[in-house]
C-alpha cells in the first residue's frame, strides 16, 4: 500500500516540477552534482598526479592513458581539470556564504534604521561603481595571493548586490501590520529583525545566492587567468588556461577543455538559479497568460 | 528639469568620494609597510625612501588624503612608480584602443541584441524565442576569455579569415584595424548582447498587451511599425537601464579581452601595473573607470525623459 503510493507520487512530482521549470534545470542539477562529486573525490578518481611533471610527455595529444592529452610540463590535463573544480567550488561556496551573511546583516540594519541607511547606501553605491574585477585585482595584488585573500577580494564587490536586495525587502516588509504589531508589543529590535523581517528575505536570497556563486567562480577564473589569483602551482581552471596561452595556436584544446568545464559549471548554476527564481518568486516567474 | 539635472550630478559626488576613500585606504590599511609592499622583497632602503617620498607616505593619513584629493581635482593623478611618468600620460597613451573597441562593442551589441529581443518577444514561445533565450543564458555563463579563444580558434586558426591577435590604429591602417577589432568586439559583446536581448524581450512582453499596441494593430499598421515604433519606444527605458548597469561588465571584460587579443589598451595597462605593483596607476585606473561608469549611468538617467516624454522631472 505504502509502496504503491510512493511509486505513484514520485513520477507525478517530477512531472510537475519539469512542467514548471522545464528540463534544462534537471540536466543542470545532474551536471553540477557530477562536478561537485568529481571535486570531492578528485584524489580517488584522477588517473594521474595533477602536479607531477614528466618532461618526456610534453604536449602529447589525447591517448588512452592521457584522455585529454598533456600540458607543456607533461602533466595530465584531465587530472588537472578535475582538480581545478576544487578551487572553483570552494571559492564559489565560500564567497556566497560570506557575501550573503555580511550582506544580510548590513541590509537588515540599513533597511530598518533610517540614520544608518543613508551612509550605508552611499558606501554601497561607491562599491558598485568600482568594476569588480579591477577591485579584486587591486586587493589581491596588495595583500598577496592566497585562497583567503582571493575569497575576500571577490566577496567585497558582491556584498552591495545582496545589501540592496535585503534592504528593499525590509523597507516594504517593515510597513506590514505584523511588524508594526510586534514593535507595538515592545519586541526588542534584534528580535524584530531576526524573527519578523529576516524570514522574508530567504526566498529572494536563495535566488541571489546562486547568481553570487556563479559570479564568484567567474571572477576567480578571471583572476587566475590574469595571474592575480591563487598560486600558479595550484591547478585552477584559470591557471591551466593562463599557462596554455602561449601554446594556444599549437594546442587550442589545452585552453578549451578547462574553459568548457568552467562554462558548464557556471551555466549549471545560472540555470538552477533561474529555476529557483521561477519556483520561489512567483512575481518574477514565467507569465502564464 | 535643470533642478533634477543638478540633483543627479550632485548625487554622483558622494559616490565618487566613497570610491576615492576606498582606493586611498586600500593601500594604507593593508597590513605592513605600504612602501615595502609596493617595492617587493628585493627593495633597497633607497628605493623604499623614494616610494615613500613619491606617495607622501611619511605624512599623517589625513594630510596625505587631502593633498591627494587636491591634486586629483587639478587633474594630477600621480606618478608611476616604474616609469616615473605622470599616470595621466600613461592613460592617454593607452586609451584609444580601448575606446575604439568599446564603441564598436556597444554599437554591435545594440544592433544585434535589440532585434533579437524584439523577435523573441514577438514570437513568444516559438523556436526563435527559445533560441534567443538559450543564446542569452549561454552569453551570461560562458566566460569572456573562453569565448575569445573559441572565436580565435574558429575564425583565425581554422578558417584563417582574420588575424589571431594584435592591434592597428584606425588612423594608420583602417582595414587592418577593422580586421583585428572584429573578434575582440564580438567577444566583449557576447555578454552585453545576452543582457540587452533578454531585457528587450522582457520589457517588450510587458508592453505588447497594452491597449495602444492593439490600437496600432487595429489601425492596420504593419507589424514592423507596431513593434519598432509603438512598442519598442515604450519598452526602451529598462533596456537603457541595463545598458548602463552592464557597463560595469564591459569594463571588467575589457581587461580580459585585451589580454586575450594582445591589445595595448587600458586593460593591458591594468594587468601590467599589477605585475609591476605600480599602485598609483592601479589607483588611477579604478578611479577613472568608476568615474566613467557613474557618468554613463548619469547620462542614461537623464536620457529617460527624451525616450519617454511621460517621464518628467
Amino acid at each position: 500500500m505504502a509502496e504503491k503510493t510512493l511509486r505513484g507520487a514520485f513520477p507525478l512530482s517530477t512531472r510537475l516540477l519539469t512542467e514548471r521549470v522545464g528540463i534544462a534545470p534537471m540536466i543542470a542539477a545532474v551536471v553540477l552534482a557530477l562536478i561537485i562529486l568529481a571535486a570531492i573525490f578528485a584524489p580517488l578518481i584522477v588517473p594521474h598526479d595533477p602536479i607531477l611533471q614528466d618532461p618526456v610527455m610534453r604536449l602529447k595529444p589525447p591517448s588512452a592513458e592521457y584522455l585529454l592529452g598533456t600540458d607543456a610540463y607533461g602533466r595530465d590535463l584531465l587530472s588537472r581539470v578535475i582538480y581545478g573544480a576544487r578551487v572553483s567550488l570552494m571559492i564559489g561556496i565560500g564567497v556566497t556564504i560570506m557575501a550573503v551573511v555580511l550582506g544580510l546583516a548590513i541590509g537588515l540594519v540599513s533597511g530598518f534604521f533610517r540614520t544608518a541607511d543613508a551612509i550605508v547606501m552611499r558606501v554601497m553605491d561607491g562599491l558598485m561603481a568600482m568594476p569588480s574585477v579591477l577591485l579584486a585585482i587591486a586587493i589581491v595584488s596588495l595583500m598577496g595571493a592566497s585562497i583567503w585573500t582571493v575569497m575576500a577580494a571577490i566577496t567585497i564587490p558582491e556584498i552591495p548586490r545582496v545589501v540592496r536586495l535585503v534592504r528593499s525587502i525590509v523597507l516594504s516588509a517593515r510597513e506590514e501590520p505584523y511588524v508594526e504589531a510586534a514593535i507595538a508589543l515592545g519586541t526588542s529590535m534584534p528580535r524584530v529583525l531576526w524573527r519578523h523581517l529576516m524570514p522574508n528575505t530567504f526566498a529572494p536570497l536563495t535566488v541571489q545566492a546562486t547568481y553570487v556563486c556563479a559570479s564568484a567562480i567567474l571572477t576567480e577564473a578571471i583572476l587566475s587567468f590574469l595571474g592575480a589569483g591563487v598560486s600558479t602551482e595550484t591547478p585552477t581552471w584559470g591557471n591551466i588556461m593562463a599557462e596554455a596561452r602561449i601554446y594556444f595556436q599549437l594546442k587550442p584544446m589545452l585552453i578549451l577543455w578547462p574553459g568548457l568545464a568552467l562554462s558548464l559549471c557556471i551555466l549549471s548554476i545560472n540555470l538552477l538559479g533561474d529555476a529557483a527564481r521561477d519556483i520561489l518568486d512567483p512575481r518574477m516567474g514565467k507569465r502564464e497568460d | 528639469m535643470p533642478i533634477y539635472f543638478l540633483r543627479r550630478v550632485l548625487a554622483a559626488i558622494p559616490v565618487m568620494l566613497v570610491v576615492a576613500v576606498f582606493v586611498f585606504l586600500l593601500l594604507r590599511l593593508t597590513p605592513g609597510d605600504p612602501a615595502a609592499i609596493l617595492a617587493g622583497d628585493m627593495a633597497t632602503p633607497e628605493q623604499l625612501d623614494r616610494i615613500r617620498e613619491t606617495l607622501g607616505l611619511n605624512d599623517p593619513l589625513l594630510v596625505q588624503f587631502f593633498r591627494w584629493i587636491g591634486a586629483l581635482l587639478q587633474g594630477d593623478f600621480g606618478t608611476s612608480l616604474i616609469s616615473n611618468k605622470p599616470v595621466i600620460d600613461l592613460v592617454a597613451d593607452r586609451m584609444w584602443p580601448t575606446i575604439w573597441i568599446a564603441i564598436i562593442t556597444l554599437s554591435l551589441s545594440v544592433i544585434i541584441a535589440v532585434p533579437m529581443g524584439v523577435l523573441a518577444a514577438w514570437k513568444q514561445g516559438s523556436w526563435v524565442d527559445h533560441l534567443v533565450m538559450t543564446f542569452s543564458v549561454l552569453g551570461f555563463s560562458v566566460p569572456v576569455f573562453v569565448i575569445g579563444y573559441l572565436l580565435i580558434k574558429l575564425f583565425a586558426i581554422d578558417l584563417r579569415w582574420l588575424p589571431v591577435q594584435g592591434y592597428k590604429a584606425p588612423s594608420k591602417d583602417l582595414a587592418g584595424f577593422a580586421a583585428r577589432a572584429v573578434l575582440p568586439a564580438l567577444t566583449l559583446a557576447s555578454i552585453y548582447i545576452a543582457l540587452i536581448a533578454r531585457m528587450t524581450r522582457a520589457s517588450l512582453l510587458d508592453v505588447l498587451n497594452e491597449d495602444y499596441v492593439r490600437t496600432a494593430r487595429a489601425k492596420g499598421l504593419t507589424e514592423a511599425r507596431v513593434l519598432f515604433r509603438h512598442a519598442l519606444r515604450n519598452a526602451a527605458v529598462p533596456v537603457m537601464t541595463v545598458i548602463g548597469t552592464g557597463f560595469a561588465l564591459l569594463i571588467s571584460g575589457v581587461v580580459v579581452t585585451e589580454s586575450v587579443y594582445n591589445i595595448p589598451g587600458l586593460g593591458r595597462l591594468t594587468v601590467d601595473s599589477i605585475f609591476a605593483r605600480d599602485y598609483p596607476v592601479i589607483q588611477a585606473l579604478i578611479l577613472l573607470t568608476s568615474g566613467v561608469y557613474v557618468l554613463v549611468n548619469l547620462l542614461i538617467d537623464l536620457s529617460y525623459s527624451l525616450l519617454d516624454p511621460r517621464i518628467r522631472y
